[in-house]
């Protein structure tokens, strides 16, 4: 099971990354939501899984799933929607502001 | 001890606040103060007769950093030189510099700039010593650049610093092997390490590296060309830093390490022939100069290539004599400098040519001159210590062959030249010491200069004086400097205590007599003729210079980097990041091959069986294919309502693969973020008018998204393979309840273990929305709601 989320957690990669190469704003805000649920899976998978029931103490439960990955990921949840909305609100920005969403026109020039 | 050498870094901290009631006080009265203070408590030090006081403070001893501060003899020596001419120029730049002038930033500068130079001289950590070396190049450039709307000014700046940074990376080099070869980052420890450092593999590397180091540092031959650009800086800067102390860090630095490297003949062969050769060429090129402060910049370039011979020769007469003459340097050719910066304060000019003559209407200023200049030149007059040190520096050049013997023929005949090579140099530094004073102060008047020129308010004045005085008194009682100052210092650079030296002015017809006299009189002819063979400047050097190779250097430097940055940084995002993700794919790749990071041999999965694992293989498959719909699907809406797709299928595979936690935090984010794509998404232009994008590049883009993927695929594998740490996670199981007091693992990880983690998390988020925030409301001129 866990290499299949691994290569599963590749094959987002890739699609993140590609999507992370175009030009439109807004496929790269895409694509950086995109990297950061295949780093979620990644990072779960690295704590083994379906080793036990779910890490809250109770009786009787001899193993639990491994919790730091989970708390790990939960705080990345987190940051990441903020970058997420941060990013999006700054291509939401630079669209009214220059109105064009085309990376390759936003480059300026040398002199700016 | 710690103190004094903290205390000019604590008072520059201190000048901006005290700089602001300029009008009523000159800052450079604080800066006098520091460095008196400083002095005197050195000089308590050397009348106490207690050297080797120590402070000690451990930083990272594993690597051998700390901060050990040492007086040696040697170190008290520099220190005293530092502190007192130090303060003799604080006192000197009150009257030169106008209160309508940044002095702020000027002492600041200054300050630490003799913090920094008593650290190198105290240091006993190479990596302190290292660190205060830069320091002071820095500073110097600082310093240099003081005016820096002046093109002259910013350019020789530039050129000082990276020529001693050059040599300053040179140092950390030579220290980084010294250290290998040791084991130890101490000097002392360094220093007693000595047959060890001479029998190592390293040792050529080593002398190369600490002499390109110092050679930098003490503008030799053929690094001097700084020096004399360096001249922009304002004068008392040109006095301290340029003449007395920081130009002669590099001579330190190779003091600080003959008691290892005097017996060894290369040392002797590089060191020597490098200060001669350059004790002739600058006094050579001294002669040509037109400006008063270009002849004292080669002057000073040619007395440090003298001293620097000195060095090399490693007998006991000559580091003595070393010693005796970084002394008598200091004293006439900081003087020579504050005569240069009152002349022009009161001509206003340094050009030579149009000097003259000024010797009635600056009477004072022309007695300083005088006694400086001709001391520098070596007259034998009882009262110039000039005089003395180049006797002791001919004594030695004489007696080096009957002291030392070498094993190869080169350094035997170099040995033997060697008293043919001081004389011819001393020549010329007879010729400009004559130039410089008769050119100045004699000859025909200028009319206008004639009309303003005068002596200065006495507070000038004194600086300059009390440094004359220096030269006199040192020359009356040397061996009361000797006994109390040089020998102790002396001691500490030949590694053993000398036998007691006393300076004579008359010690008989001795060859050192001879070759003065010889100095004086062909310094005298040469002098006189000197319109005869001026044409041989333009044989040597003629076109040949090393300010040429400099610039050319700089030019090809700056061009290459220009096209190399306009090819990297060209303001493509895409480019960037193709760079960025292709590098690091390609390079973990290499790495994972390389060092054969698999073994999947025994690899611990749980099983997938059917059809009880199908929940997490169905959602997987969907997951692929919302994937691959972000990339084709060309309706902005359509891509924002599949990305959340792939996020509520990751909060299954969290159900599924019990993080409920997770899958709960999942969930609502998801919510949130498309809610949010969804309020933007109107403004967004839509995507079908995709810009076409040629094959090209769609193929690359594919390529290195495959490789990306495929790399962190292997690295999963790599890392799940292989564990080479046990897990920590049992501490949180166990401890969860008893250290936590709660029963779900993850919340007491959050929120306490790591709460600190947490909290900072609650801190980036609050910044994002403040980002959100203002980048929503954020309104330029005219622009309307």
């Amino acid at each position: 099971m866990e290499i299949i989320m691994i290569v599963l957690a590749g094959i987002l990669f890739g699609f993140a990354v590609y999507n992370i190469l175009q030009k439109r704003l807004l496929r790269i805000v895409i694509g950086t939501a995109l990297l950061s649920h295949a780093a979620h899976l990644f990072i779960l998978t690295m704590g083994k899984l379906k080793r036990g029931a779910a890490p809250v103490l109770r009786e009787g439960a001899e193993n639990y799933s491994d919790p730091l990955p989970q708390a790990l990921i939960l705080t990345s949840i987190v940051i990441s929607f903020g970058v997420t909305s941060l990013l999006l609100v700054l291509a939401y920005r630079a669209v009214k502001t220059n109105g064009t969403d085309n990376m390759e026109e936003l480059r300026g020039n040398n002199h700016d | 001890m710690i103190f004094a050498i903290l205390m000019p870094f604590i008072i520059a901290m201190c000048i901006p606040f005290i700089a602001r009631f300029k009008s009523k006080i000159h800052t450079g009265y604080a800066v006098f103060a520091t460095a008196l203070s400083i002095f005197i408590y050195f000089l308590t030090l050397l009348v106490s007769g207690e050297t080797d006081i120590f402070y000690h403070y451990s930083w990272i001893p594993s690597l051998g950093l700390d901060l050990t501060f040492y007086t040696d003899g040697l170190a008290l020596f520099f220190a005293l030189l530092i502190s007192g001419i130090g303060a003799l120029v604080a006192f000197y730049s009150v009257h030169y510099l106008s209160k309508n002038e940044r002095l702020g930033h000027f002492y600041v500068y200054l300050l630490l700039f003799m913090g920094a130079m008593l650290g190198i001289v105290t240091s006993d950590n190479i990596y302190a010593l290292y660190s205060f070396w830069e320091l002071t190049s820095v500073s110097s450039f600082l310093l240099i650049s003081f005016w820096f709307t002046k093109k002259a000014s910013t350019d020789g700046a530039l050129k000082s610093l990276l020529i001693t940074v050059l040599g300053g990376f040179s140092l950390l080099g030579a220290l980084v092997l010294l250290q290998i070869v040791t084991g130890s980052t101490s000097i002392r420890t360094i220093l007693s390490e000595g047959s060890l450092i001479l029998s190592s593999d390293w040792f050529p590397l080593i002398i190369v590296l600490l002499l390109l180091a110092a050679c930098t540092k003490s503008a030799q031959f053929p690094f001097h060309i700084w020096l004399p650009d360096a001249m922009e800086a304002p004068t008392p800067v040109s006095a301290y830093l340029h003449s007395a102390t920081m130009v002669k860090a590099g001579l330190f630095l190779l003091l600080r390490f003959t008691p290892v490297f005097r017996e060894s003949e290369s040392f002797f062969i590089a060191v020597s022939v490098i200060g001669l050769l350059t004790l002739f060429w600058g006094s050579y090129m001294a002669v040509r100069q037109t400006d008063l402060k270009g002849i004292l910049a080669y002057s000073t370039i040619s007395q440090l290539g003298m001293i620097m011979s000195m060095i090399g020769y490693g007998t006991e007469a000559a580091l003595f004599a070393a010693m005796f003459h970084i002394l008598n340097h200091a004293t006439f050719k900081g003087s020579l400098f504050m005569a240069v910066g009152i002349i022009d304060h009161e001509t206003g000019t340094r050009n030579i040519r149009k000097l003259g003559g000024l010797w009635k209407l600056m009477p004072v200023t022309g007695i300083i001159s005088v006694l400086a200049s001709f001391s520098m030149a070596g007259v034998p007059l009882p009262i110039l210590n000039g005089f003395l040190s180049k006797e002791e520096f001919f004594t030695s050049s004489w007696e080096l062959a009957h002291t030392r013997t070498f094993s190869t023929g080169f350094a035997d005949v170099l040995m033997h030249v060697v008293p043919y090579a001081a004389v011819a140099g001393s020549i010329f530094t007879f010729v400009y010491s004559m130039y410089f004073f008769f050119g100045t102060f004699t000859g025909k008047r200028d009319k206008d200069i004639a009309e303003k020129a005068h002596d200065p308010n006495f507070g000038m004045l004194i600086s300059p004086i009390l440094l004359v005085c220096g030269v006199v008194i040192i020359s009356i009682f040397p061996n009361w400097f000797s006994h109390h100052l040089l020998h102790p210092a002396a001691n500490a650079v030949y590694g053993e205590a000398l036998k007691e030296h006393h300076i004579h002015f008359w010690h008989g017809f001795t060859p050192a007599l001879v070759m003065s006299l010889i100095v004086v009189i062909l310094g005298t002819a040469f002098y006189l003729t000197r319109k005869y063979w001026a044409g041989l400047y333009q044989v040597l050097p003629g076109k040949l210079s090393g300010n040429a190779v400099y610039r050319a250097l700089l030019t090809v430097s700056e061009k290459q980097t220009k096209t190399v940055n306009d090819r990297l940084v060209n303001g493509s995002l895409r480019q960037y990041n193709m760079v960025i993700i292709s590098v690091i794919s390609v390079v973990t790749l290499a790495i994972l091959f390389g060092t054969n990071a698999f073994d999947l041999t025994n690899i611990d999965v749980s099983p997938v069986t059917l059809p009880g694992s199908l929940p997490e293989l169905a959602v997987a498959l969907i997951m692929i294919t919302a994937a691959i719909g972000t990339t084709v699907s060309e309706k902005k809406l359509t891509a924002i309502i599949i990305l959340g797709v792939v996020g509520y299928g990751l909060s299954i595979l969290f159900v599924l693969f019990r993080a409920p936690d997770l899958a709960l935090t999942q969930l609502s984010i998801e919510t949130i973020t498309v809610v949010l794509f969804l309020l933007c998404f109107r403004h967004l232009p839509e995507m079908e008018r995709d810009i076409k994008e040629k094959l090209s590049k769609k193929v690359t883009n594919i390529i290195i998204a495959a490789v990306c993927g495929l790399m962190m695929t292997l690295v999963g594998l790599a890392a799940y393979s292989q564990r080479l740490f046990p897990s920590i996670s049992d501490y949180f199981v166990k401890y969860s309840y008893k250290l936590g007091g709660g029963d779900n693992i993850v919340n007491v990880i959050l929120v306490d273990f790591r709460g600190l983690d947490t909290l900072f998390e609650i801190t980036v988020l609050a910044i994002a929305a403040l980002g959100i925030y203002s980048l929503i409301k954020l309104r330029h001129k005219g622009e309307d709601r």
